[in-house]
């Protein structure tokens, strides 16, 4: 197990540092430092103003060294003017050039300031990614139970009325992406002018004018079931169909395997089966697809939050992105990449640990 | 004149929709009449799933490929008056209607859904195919002779894998990196991957006849090269084939997305498939590596790969309609599903038709894609 673990983290180091280089060298491209000198410097710098800003500021050199630099392993830039002004990667704020550090990178916990939010970068990440975190817990805890049982009710009998339903709804939900469900969701539930909140207003059943709200820019501060169920709901429906149909997959497998038989002919009642024998077996498979699905819930975040105005991790992304902020951008890929990582590892590690015919051998 | 009422709406929509229904009785009609000598395809038949979802997709299909004559509007005419109307408005001094009422800028919502199937369906498919290309070019001889090449390739593989997608659409879609030339040189690389295959293909097949092998070769060489040339680096002297700029962009991170995908289960097939009695055989016989897998092992992986193909045409419309939402890679005057939806959401609560009217054909696309997989599956597991 543990020369198993030690390579598979090797080459996830291995893939973090090349991934980041790549994302290192195509946020830091030619065309977006000049955008960036035009934004902080001045609109209207000649292109040698805009060169020499962009050497004077540490974003010379090779691809290579900045990247050593932006990463702690290179020592940070450092550049006196002729007005005998030292500045430099690792001087900013209260530091001098005489006490500041030889080297200042992601390794050493300096992730640089955004240029959007004119903060500190490692600020603004944890921030919106402790309001993802709660968009995400919601979307697990609605995801994962109600996917599970979809698939285990229609594996467990393949071909019966029950499966057909559940079946169709889970292709119907595979095949509608974050911003479809989205839209649609907010036109039934949220839209005072079409479908259910004009009725239920007219009814005097609610006394807001929709249902739910369509934004869900309020729960950041607070989340309540009318602000967060449509945003949960549409990622969660997406994972929805997939889940479910790999669950049934598994489940089908494992309804046919000769143990099942062997119980059911012992007389075990088909629920005790289910429970005792078929479930522990047929949600192996299911564990894996979960933790894989973090990269696309990823995905949906990104698209809901946009949707939704939740100004979260993916609110941030779009931001950063949209707005050329470089220091930023190059965060959320990090944390974006060291998710699907993680996930990836835990579901490799996690399948061998809960398939007993690999544990055990 | 009279705003449409709902039914008199989707009566209206049906009489303009008359070529796509002319055209879908004569396939089905055909198909049923000789669907026992069509193999797999003829078995779809056999399936409701099946038929359903095969339904769907020609619906769309045809109205891509009609839909000159199905739009009532210019998709991108812009009509005073019309902005945000409703379903059913009829335009002033004429006996016209916008079928499903005008979107923020006043133009037909109805003609623009109609021109962005066209637009999806000459993109999505089109990049799915390159993606398998790429895909099974790399896949078969990673899977067939293992060893370092299986590690490095899939290594780059999983490495593009641990991407989440909307980031590497926002890092590979911009107006900046259109400018430093990284799309023309993935689509240089890219695009390369169908020629080595077709010729590579043709190669293997031909080998023991070298009169013929060098016909045909030569003609897929000069084809391909013609068609990369034009493509990759907009260089073809008669301009019969060229790619916008932005098209090119979108469509090459399209592709780069999807072919590791396809890389893995090629990669998986072959591996499976490699130890057959048949393999062997052929080895016995003296066939080259290259004969086997392209011959050998490749047309008995069919099954699985047109399956995914399916899914995947759906996926990469899904993709694209992402793209479209972010604004990535698209003009203004896209009638683009995605796009459109992204125009729509801004007044979702308050006119929500010209968001919900793509969103329901995005949906109703992949919906169809999904199901003739699922009916293929089934069919081509029977056998």
């Amino acid at each position: 197990m543990l020369p198993f673990l030690l390579r598979r983290v090797g080459v996830m180091i291995l893939t973090a540092l090349t991934l980041s280089f790549v994302v290192f060298c195509l946020t830091n491209l030619a065309p977006n430092l000049e955008k960036l000198a035009r934004t902080e410097g001045s609109v209207r710098m000649s292109d040698d103003a805009v060169l020499s800003w962009i050497e004077n500021n540490g974003h010379g050199g090779s691809m290579v060294m900045r990247y050593g630099q932006w990463l702690g392993v290179a020592p940070g830039w450092v550049r006196t003017d002729d007005k005998g002004v030292t500045r430099g990667r690792c001087i900013q704020g209260a530091v001098t050039a005489e006490s500041a550090p030889r080297f200042c990178g992601i390794l050493q916990g300096d992730w640089g300031t955004s240029t959007v939010f004119r903060e500190p970068v490692i600020k603004t990440v944890s921030e919106k990614l402790s309001s993802t975190a709660w968009l995400m817990l919601w979307v697990m805890l609605v995801m994962v139970p109600v996917s599970l049982i979809i698939g285990v009710l229609s594996g467990m009998r393949e071909g019966s009325r029950t499966d057909r339903v559940l079946s169709t709804f889970a292709i119907a939900t595979t095949a509608t992406p974050e911003y479809v469900s989205g839209v649609i969701l907010v036109v039934i539930f949220a839209s005072a002018t079409t479908g259910i909140s004009p009725i239920l207003a007219e009814w005097g059943w609610i006394s807001g004018r929709t249902l739910f709200l369509g934004t869900a820019t309020s729960a950041i501060d607070k989340i309540t079931f009318w602000n967060f169920a449509l945003p949960v709901m549409t990622i969660a429906l997406y994972g929805i169909g997939y889940i479910a149909r790999m669950t049934r997959a598994s489940m089908t497998e494992v309804m046919t395997q000769q143990y099942i038989r062997t119980a059911r002919l012992k007389g075990v009642a088909f629920h005790q089966v289910i429970l005792k024998h078929a479930l522990r077996n047929a949600l192996i498979a299911p564990f894996t697809v979960i933790m894989l699905q973090f990269p696309w819930l990823l995905n949906g975040v990104v698209i809901v939050e946009t949707l939704f105005n939740y100004k979260g991790f993916g609110w941030t992304l779009v931001q950063a992105a949209g707005n050329n902020d470089i220091q930023l951008l190059l965060a959320c890929s990090v944390v974006a990449v060291f998710v699907v990582l993680v996930t990836q590892l835990i579901s490799d590690v996690g399948y061998v640990f809960l398939n007993p015919r690999i544990r055990l051998s | 004149m009279e705003p449409l009422s709902w039914p008199m709406i989707f009566a209206k929509m049906a009489v303009q929709f008359w070529p796509v229904w002319a055209a879908l009785i004569v396939t089905i009609v055909l198909s049923l009449q000789f669907r026992r000598r069509l193999g797999l395809y003829g078995k779809l038949f056999d399936s409701n799933v099946g038929i359903t979802g095969f339904v769907i997709v020609m619906f769309w299909v045809f109205t891509a490929i009609f839909a000159d004559m199905i739009i009532t509007f210019n998709p991108i005419a812009q009509l005073s008056g019309l902005k945000n109307a409703l379903p059913g408005t009829p335009l002033p001094d004429t006996d016209q209607w916008y079928l499903l009422g005008g979107d923020h800028l006043a133009r037909d919502v109805f003609s623009r859904v109609v021109m962005g199937a066209r637009r999806v369906l000459t993109i999505a498919p089109a990049a799915t195919v390159i993606a398998f290309m790429v895909g099974i070019t790399l896949g078969l001889p990673a899977g067939y002779f293992g060893g370092k090449l299986d590690t490095g390739l899939s290594f780059i593989a999983n490495l593009v894998l641990a991407f989440p997608v909307i980031l590497l659409f926002y890092l590979l879609v911009t107006p900046e990196i259109r400018s430093t030339g990284v799309p023309i040189v993935l689509a240089a690389v890219l695009f390369l991957f169908p020629v080595i295959f077709v010729s590579v293909l043709l190669n293997s097949r031909y080998f023991t006849t070298p009169a013929r092998r060098n016909l045909y070769v030569g003609v897929a060489l000069v084809i391909g090269l013609w068609a990369y040339s034009g493509l990759a680096f907009n260089m073809d002297p008669t301009g019969i084939w060229s790619m916008d700029p932005n098209l090119l962009n979108v469509f090459v991170s399209v592709v780069f997305v999807n072919a590791p995908t396809v890389f893995r289960i090629v990669r998986g097939i072959v591996m499976d498939l490699k130890s057959r009695d048949y393999v062997a055989a052929g080895q016995t016989r003296g066939e080259g590596p290259w004969y086997i897998m392209l011959w050998e092992i490749l047309p008995n992986a069919r099954g699985p790969l047109i399956v995914d193909f399916c899914l995947r045409i759906g996926y990469t419309t899904i993709l694209l309609g992402t793209l479209g939402f972010f604004g990535l890679g698209v003009s203004p005057e896209s009638p683009d599903w995605g796009s459109t939806i992204d125009d729509g959401r801004r007044l979702l609560s308050i006119y929500p038709h010209p968001a919900v009217v793509p969103a329901l054909a995005l949906m109703s696309l992949v919906l169809g894609l999904n199901l003739l997989a699922d009916g293929l599956r089934e069919e081509s597991m029977r056998d």
